[in-house]
């Protein structure tokens, strides 16, 4: 196997276990993926530039607000999280942007489905990850998560992207 | 000839659903006094559509609704304002589809008719075929009236209407207050959150004016903040109010520390504003502008609602657009300074995303209740929906006006006041 092809299947296993977790809640396990300086954002247009801390985004978690968020969802108190079931999400078109020795930027298709008060809502978003090589596989180093919807109006959501 | 009369017994009359108190569930669900409020509501009224921020510069424009509508807000060359119906003149085609940009003239795309950015139609194709036909002078699109206050820009299709500064009346003076949260700065959008639920635009109206959803709804919001932050949002014992402005606005002050944010600039920073400050005297900031921008930076402690669809809700703006009877689409404005440090916008920004959107920690929780309103109201033949919470406890306001307790639906009561006024205009008596 070339060293790209095993890159690229490194990559996409990780996302595939970082989606299966997400869909079935396993959020404090996906706490642990992160590193601590991670940024998770979802910006609030499709096309926005880089510069995410100038503009307004969706979410733009540091590691406290993405506790906070966590906590939100699983502490009982949320009665939109509370009625929010399983989502599942289809993630594919994986391909490796940069694969340098420090950090690997990849990028994915990824289609999430909520059943939400009996209706499908379908949000297909172009999901780039920042991940960083360790002896013991890759840590979370940034997530952007641009949902087709940011351009026009989403329903609310009580789960993670 | 008896079942005429039947007919018209039974036909549903929203002014007429309209109680001091309640109001008839119908108001939510029927499809027929939706169409009626298009007209009567949306077209009769002056209705907000932007702010000055998000069209700063001759050529720039945003598109907006009015009502069902879809209109251009737009600067001319002479940096005039203006509000024009995003309608083609020859065949009723959109001339403009982004959401907001910069251009020199609005072009339709199907035979290429363009318009000015005051609306006047320029130019057309092949323009022989139109000699003696039509002329140009008596077609641009068709443009509003438009007035603005602190920047708010307000439109409306009835010439005859009273001016939007008599319309805002009792609320200018909350809105001046509510400007103040620029920091030194002029107010300006820095972005918007969209959404949409399905429900009822006036389920989006009462919200703003409820205070008593907050703790119960928000819990998991409130469990997110510091103690001291926690605290401040603690306001359904304190000495809030909420005050009837007339023509159906209302205040709802829930933290009347937080009314006046040039006010008590000698204040502790709080802990959730500490780098804040730190980031400010490190650009070389006063101690008296580091005060003065984390004050503001706070947003201020009251809901001001304009009916029928903004509120200047603390710190940002919520502007709801009637889609059909059961959905409503929603924005949520954030606001910073124009020209402010950029550590203050930043905040700003960040404040909003906590709370705000469709993925902030407050707005799916009112979006689950919203749409738990809409379809349990649908249960029944028959049913009323209550707003008499505090009708027992009324006082009147320094400013004359009427005023209940901080969780009280006074505010509702008077939007939906103005609802009936609005609605029963044209009925037979």
């Amino acid at each position: 196997m070339s060293t790209q092809t095993q890159i690229l299947n490194d990559v996409t296993a990780f996302i595939w276990h970082e989606s299966d977790l997400l869909d079935h809640k396993g959020y404090q396990d996906w706490l642990q993926l992160w590193n601590e300086d991670g940024l998770y954002i979802v910006p609030a247009e499709f096309n926005a530039d880089g510069n995410y801390e100038d503009t307004l985004n969706l979410a733009l978690d540091d590691a406290d607000m993405r506790s906070m968020r966590v906590a939100r969802l699983e502490n009982g108190e949320s009665v939109s999280a509370n009625s929010t079931g399983n989502t599942i999400r289809m993630v594919s078109r994986v391909r490796v942007l940069e694969a340098g020795d420090d950090l690997v930027i990849a990028r994915c298709a990824m289609t999430l489905n909520e059943m939400r008060h009996g209706k499908l809502v379908t949000y297909p978003a172009d999901v780039e990850y920042r991940l960083q090589p360790t002896g013991d596989g890759y840590r979370l180093a940034g997530k952007v998560v641009r949902l087709m919807h940011a351009d026009s109006f989403l329903r609310t959501v009580s789960f993670i992207f | 000839m008896s079942e005429l009369i039947e007919m018209q017994n039974i036909s549903l009359k929203a002014a007429e659903m309209v109680e001091e108190g309640r109001v008839h569930k119908a108001l939510y669900s029927d499809p027929a006094i939706f169409e009626e409020e298009l007209d009567k509501v949306f077209n009769n009224t002056w209705v907000y559509v932007g702010h000055e921020s998000e069209v700063p510069d001759a050529g720039c424009y945003k598109t907006a609704w009015v009502g069902r509508q879809p209109v251009i807000l737009s600067r001319d060359r002479k940096m005039n304002l203006h509000v024009l119906q995003n309608r083609c003149r020859h065949r009723g085609a959109t001339v403009c589809e982004g959401r907001k940009g910069k251009t020199k003239s609005f072009t339709c795309p199907y035979h290429g008719w363009g318009y000015g950015l005051d609306g006047a139609l320029r130019a057309l194709p092949k323009p022989e075929e139109y000699e003696g036909v039509l002329d140009k002078n008596e077609l641009p699109l068709e443009r509003l009236r438009v007035e603005t206050y602190q920047g708010l820009v307000f439109a409306t299709y009835r010439e005859d209407l009273e001016s939007l500064y008599d319309f805002l009346g009792g609320a200018r003076k909350w809105i001046d207050l509510f400007m103040k949260q620029g920091g030194g700065y002029p107010v300006k959008v820095l972005g918007e959150h969209r959404f949409n639920f399905p429900g009822n635009w006036k389920i989006q109206l009462e919200n703003t004016t409820d205070a008593y959803h907050f703790p119960i709804i928000h819990k998991s919001f409130i469990t997110s903040l510091d103690d001291a932050t926690a605290d401040i949002f603690d306001f359904l014992h304190g000495d809030g109010f909420v005050e009837d402005l007339g023509n159906g606005h209302s205040v709802m002050v829930m933290i009347p520390e937080l009314v006046d944010l040039e006010d008590n600039l000698d204040q502790p920073i709080p802990p959730r504003f500490q780098k804040l400050a730190d980031e400010l005297r490190a650009e070389g900031r006063s101690e008296e502008e580091v005060q003065k921008l984390v004050r503001a930076a706070h947003g201020t402690g009251f809901n001001l609602n304009l009916f029928p669809n903004v509120s200047c809700s603390m710190a940002f703006l919520r502007v709801l657009r009637p889609v059909s009877v059961g959905e409503t689409e929603i924005q949520h404005v954030a606001l910073g300074g124009a020209g402010a440090p950029a550590p203050f916008n930043r905040k700003r920004m960040r404040l909003h995303e906590h709370f705000q959107g469709p993925m902030g920690f407050g707005t799916p929780d009112d979006g689950e209740a919203w749409e738990r309103v809409h379809k349990g109201s649908q249960a029944g033949q028959d049913g009323w929906i209550l707003v008499n919470r505090g009708m027992n406890n009324l006082h009147q306001s320094p400013d004359g006006n009427v005023a209940g307790a901080v969780c009280s639906e006074t505010g509702m009561r008077g939007a939906y006041r103005q609802y009936k006024k609005v609605m029963a205009a044209g009925e037979d008596k």
